[in-house]
């Protein structure tokens, strides 16, 4: 397991002068889960965004160190996937063209192998060739999924893990949440109770205290 | 240097491979430039014109398409909720320069077309000095195009994008507009190549200024 630390301190977030959370720190490394979780319009997807590198905080700072090297906001990207319900692929691109398009753009080692054992994992692999535009709701989460994972993130966000899911890719998400706190961080909102157990840390936003 | 320039290339490609399927702008400026041809040929008849006025209106028609169809690149990212695969998957600059490169492209190629069809359809405009005709519609179109992309970055984040663009692109782009009708009439006058050198002056330091104001701001329009 490589050695990875998020420090997050004091973040706060204010839209139109109004607070939506505030104080809000934690220390994350290898092999962590934290949950956030909190009402709707709490902030919950702000904070992830924020923690993201998308979106900038009112106030503090947050500080991700991989290797004992810290790596710039700007270049978050590289070590961070993302699986949001605000996070759309290319509709007019097969699921396999769209893998191919972040897998080249990423630089990935053997692309193909890679983007096939995701599909199949995710039961996609039949589906590959179809356009997106022509995936069911849940069909497209899993692609999202399989965008989130092909690089083996050294954290990973997941913003609602269930939604649009059905048992088997509840299932199979599970199996990857578990591998992610194997490998490296796992950050996710949700209100779901089942997902809650995965959690060494929960962060209520509507307390703004860390539980546990 | 190298990855960035290896991942705009990717953003092209996929520019270019969306734009082929969806015709999102291609459409636009094609059906611009046909109809506005149309409408210059028929309201003519057979009037005869000075040629400045069709050196005007040639980049009239250029400029009108480019503000019809060179926003797409980032207002269809935004409404389709693709800009965050994009943020989450490469560097702001490459985003940019794949854009940028794809602009100019399309840009170009539409020039090209209203350029052609211009020579055709009107026998008034003549033009002598080739070399200086040609060059001012390759400065031209690469000026508006990387002026174009930056002002799209900026208006795909607003809520009327639509009307916002032209406004917007209009007083920046008045320089180059200028510059390059005044060069278009010394190709057609048939002007010496150095004649139009303070010209393709301007044009060219338009555009590196452009470029280099665009990757200065373009991090700060990408992010929310």
């Amino acid at each position: 397991m490589i050695s990875i630390t998020l420090q997050v301190k004091n973040i706060a977030k204010e839209f139109n002068r109004k607070k939506l959370f505030e104080n809000i720190s934690f220390d994350a490394d290898a092999g962590s889960a934290i949950a956030v979780t909190g009402k709707n319009g709490s902030g919950k997807s702000t904070l992830v965004k924020i923690l993201c590198g998308l979106l900038e905080p009112t106030r503090g700072t947050w500080v991700l160190t991989v290797e004992d090297k810290k790596i710039p906001h700007e270049e978050y990207y590289k070590n961070i996937g993302l699986v949001s319900p605000y996070l759309n692929l290319y509709d007019e691109f097969s699921g396999i063209e769209n893998l191919d398009f972040i897998a080249k753009i990423r630089r990935l080692q053997n692309p193909s192998t890679i983007i096939e054992s995701v599909l199949e994992d995710f039961g996609l692999f039949k589906h590959r060739k179809k356009e997106v535009k022509y995936y069911s709701s849940g069909m497209k989460q899993r692609l999202k999924y399989c965008a989130a994972l092909l690089h083996k993130p050294e954290i990973l966000f997941l913003d609602e893990p269930q939604s649009n899911l059905d048992s088997e890719g509840i299932s199979v998400v599970r199996t990857y949440m578990k591998q992610q706190r194997e490998r490296g961080i796992l950050i996710f909102a949700t209100n779901d109770e089942d997902d809650l157990s995965y959690a060494d840390a929960v962060i209520k936003l509507n307390s703004l205290n860390i539980e546990k | 240097m190298r990855a960035i320039g290896l991942s705009s290339y990717y953003v092209l490609v996929k520019e270019i491979a969306s734009e082929l399927r969806t015709r999102y702008a291609l459409n636009a400026l094609l059906m611009f430039v046909v109809t506005t041809l149309s409408v210059i040929v028929f309201s003519l008849g057979s009037e005869h014109v000075p040629y400045e006025i069709y050196c005007g209106t040639l980049w009239v028609i250029i400029f009108f398409s480019a503000m019809s169809g060179l926003s797409r690149t980032f207002v269809t990212e935004e409404e389709r909720g693709t800009t965050l695969l994009l943020q989450l998957i490469t560097s702001s600059n490459s985003v940019l320069l794949g854009k940028l490169f794809y602009n100019v492209i399309l840009n170009f190629a539409i020039t090209l077309i209203t350029a052609i069809a211009y020579l055709i359809l009107f026998n008034d405009f003549v033009v002598r000095t080739y070399s200086i005709f040609w060059l001012t519609l390759l400065l031209g179109s690469v000026g508006l195009a990387s002026a174009s992309t930056i002002l799209a970055a900026i208006v795909a984040k607003a809520n009327s994008k639509g009307t916002l663009f032209p406004v917007l692109a209009f007083p920046v782009l008045v320089p180059i507009l200028l510059t390059a009708i005044k060069a278009t009439i010394l190709s057609v006058e048939g002007g010496m190549f150095n004649e139009a050198f303070p010209d393709f002056q301007v044009l060219i330091s338009f555009t590196i200024v452009i470029i280099a104001v665009s990757f200065l701001l373009f991090d700060f329009v990408w992010k929310d």
